[in-house]
């Protein structure tokens, strides 16, 4: 792999950027991996990576139906926080933050991470007690995070409607300030381009069919491509997890939904946070081109599909014109969805299930691209041990059945 | 805006709607084990394609079986559940 450096990319656009190298190389399926990843968004591509980074498992295959970083990786709005409430997920996503700080060092590829700072919105003196038990519970958890008062806030964000006959008046919120986006591409790219370089084979265009087992062990998989042989199988597959592990009568609490996103036509600079609403559940950023992006809640009506609905589309803009009038003039230039698991309580599925061999990385709802480091680190940690991280094993499978439920939702008073 | 079939009430707006569970998984009978009672509370499984679905028109508060693809959203049957 040529390493990229300031030198490089002078050099490159010296000459009219014309002769990059490709970023990592088109893989061709051999017949036996010592741990195959079925996924190749961030979460799958991620684990083919530290599996061979730390834990030196470099005979590994990651198979994407379509094109790397093209499901949920390439259709969520790109924020990354642990602002969460319950100290197991602050562990795991606090992990995923600490690794997103070095990413771009680590993988030698700018993931264009900019840490602008989170400000989670409050309208009443009820949830301003909500802000200051989650700012709490971040303090006692170790990560930065703390309650913002009315003046503040509303000098992070000026735009915000302070009228005198607005719906959703400021009254501050909880801060974060190491909360933030990052490019979306680049990390599923950066991560395909380590893991290329160590060996991985990253098959694109290649869907698994059926999952192989035999005498309760998994010994491969079914692909488009044909069979495949592993007795280490990781499923990284999101809104898909279900149609693969239930012809295997895996049980899993989940029900999948659209997740919708927007973006404004671009505008000059407006606003320099990331801002979540309790008020009207719409947040937003502003990208680095000047668009907004915008994200709201689940759509209500489960899906597989991918086109999203108009009484959410309705919900979030108008919660959005509430908070800031001033956009009202603003043109959406897209608008999309992604599907996502749902479990009942927001936390995700990482761990064991059915057959010896198969590890899980679903559940991550409408929040798995903020943990993709950690979802890697800690599905590769599974497939490379065969056992739990100390990080992963409150998030097995098996709370549905103690009842060790980590109800984020609950938790938390906010909408994942 | 999709219409939903209420079977009480006609075609009403999706709106008002609210989704409740996918239809089919029997309680336990008996004094059923942990797993049992684990899968009958939570095992969605979030059927791809035709699926039969309990859901609660808001407007009328009655549940109902919905049958619809969960693909591509089309609804093929709406059954009173009493």
């Amino acid at each position: 792999m040529k390493r990229h450096s300031a030198f490089t990319l002078a050099q490159q656009a010296l000459r009219g950027h014309k002769d990059w190298p490709q970023t990592w190389a088109k893989g061709t399926l051999k017949p036996k991996y010592d741990a195959v990843v079925i996924g190749g968004g961030g979460h799958g591509l991620a684990t083919a990576y530290y599996l061979a980074k730390t834990h030196g498992i470099t005979r590994v295959a990651v198979l994407e139906k379509g094109w790397i970083g093209g499901g949920n990786t390439g259709r969520n709005t790109t924020v990354i926080r642990s602002n969460y409430f319950y100290p197991e997920s602050v562990a795991l996503y606090d992990l995923a933050l600490r690794l997103y700080e070095g990413l771009s060092r680590e993988l030698n590829y700018n993931i264009m991470l900019s840490q602008r700072g989170m400000l989670i919105a409050a309208h009443t003196p009820a949830q301003m007690e909500i802000c200051a038990r989650i700012a709490n519970a971040m303090q006692i958890n170790g990560v930065d995070g703390r309650l913002m008062d009315a003046q503040e806030a509303t000098r992070r964000v000026p735009l915000a409607n302070q009228s005198a006959d607005a719906r959703y008046r400021l009254t501050g919120g909880i801060w974060q300030d190491r909360a933030g986006v990052a490019r979306h591409d680049a990390v599923a790219w950066g991560y395909a381009r380590a893991a290329s370089a160590l060996g991985v084979d990253i098959i694109e265009n290649c869907e698994v069919i059926d999952i192989i087992v035999e005498a309760g062990c998994v010994t491969g998989v079914e692909t488009t491509h044909g069979r495949v042989k592993t007795s280490a199988l990781g499923l990284a597959t999101a809104g898909a997890t279900t149609g693969l592990t239930a012809p295997h009568g895996i049980s899993l609490p989940i029900q999948t939904y659209a997740l919708q996103a927007f973006v404004s036509e671009p505008v000059k600079p407006v606003l320099d946070t990331v801002l979540l609403y309790l008020g009207t559940g719409t947040y937003l950023s502003q990208s680095d081109k000047g668009e907004l992006v915008i994200g709201g809640g689940l759509d209500r009506v489960p899906t597989h599909g991918k086109t999203g609905n108009l009484p959410m589309q309705e919900q979030i803009i108008s919660g959005l014109l509430e908070m800031f009038p001033a956009f009202g003039q603003l043109k959406l230039l897209r608008q999309w969805a992604g599907v996502v698991d749902v479990v009942p309580d927001s936390s995700p599925i990482l761990g064991p299930a059915g057959p010896k061999g198969l590890f899980l990385n679903c559940g991550w709802g409408t929040g798995g691209f903020k943990a993709i480091p950690a979802g890697g680190t800690l599905l590769a940690h599974m497939l490379a041990t065969g056992g739990h991280h100390d990080i992963s094993r409150p998030f097995d499978l098996t709370r549905f059945i103690t009842g060790r439920l980590i109800d984020e939702a609950a938790g938390s008073g906010i909408a994942h | 805006m999709q219409l939903f079939p209420c079977p009480f009430c006609g075609l009403r707006a999706e709106a008002e709607f609210h989704f409740a569970t996918t239809a089919g998984r029997a309680r336990p009978e008996g004094a059923p084990d942990d797993v049992a009672w684990a899968r009958y509370l939570y095992g969605e499984d979030a059927p791809k394609g035709l699926t039969t679905e309990i859901w609660l028109h808001t407007t009328c508060g009655e549940y109902f079986l919905l049958t619809r693809n969960s693909l591509t959203r089309l609804i093929t049957g709406s059954e009173a559940l009493r």
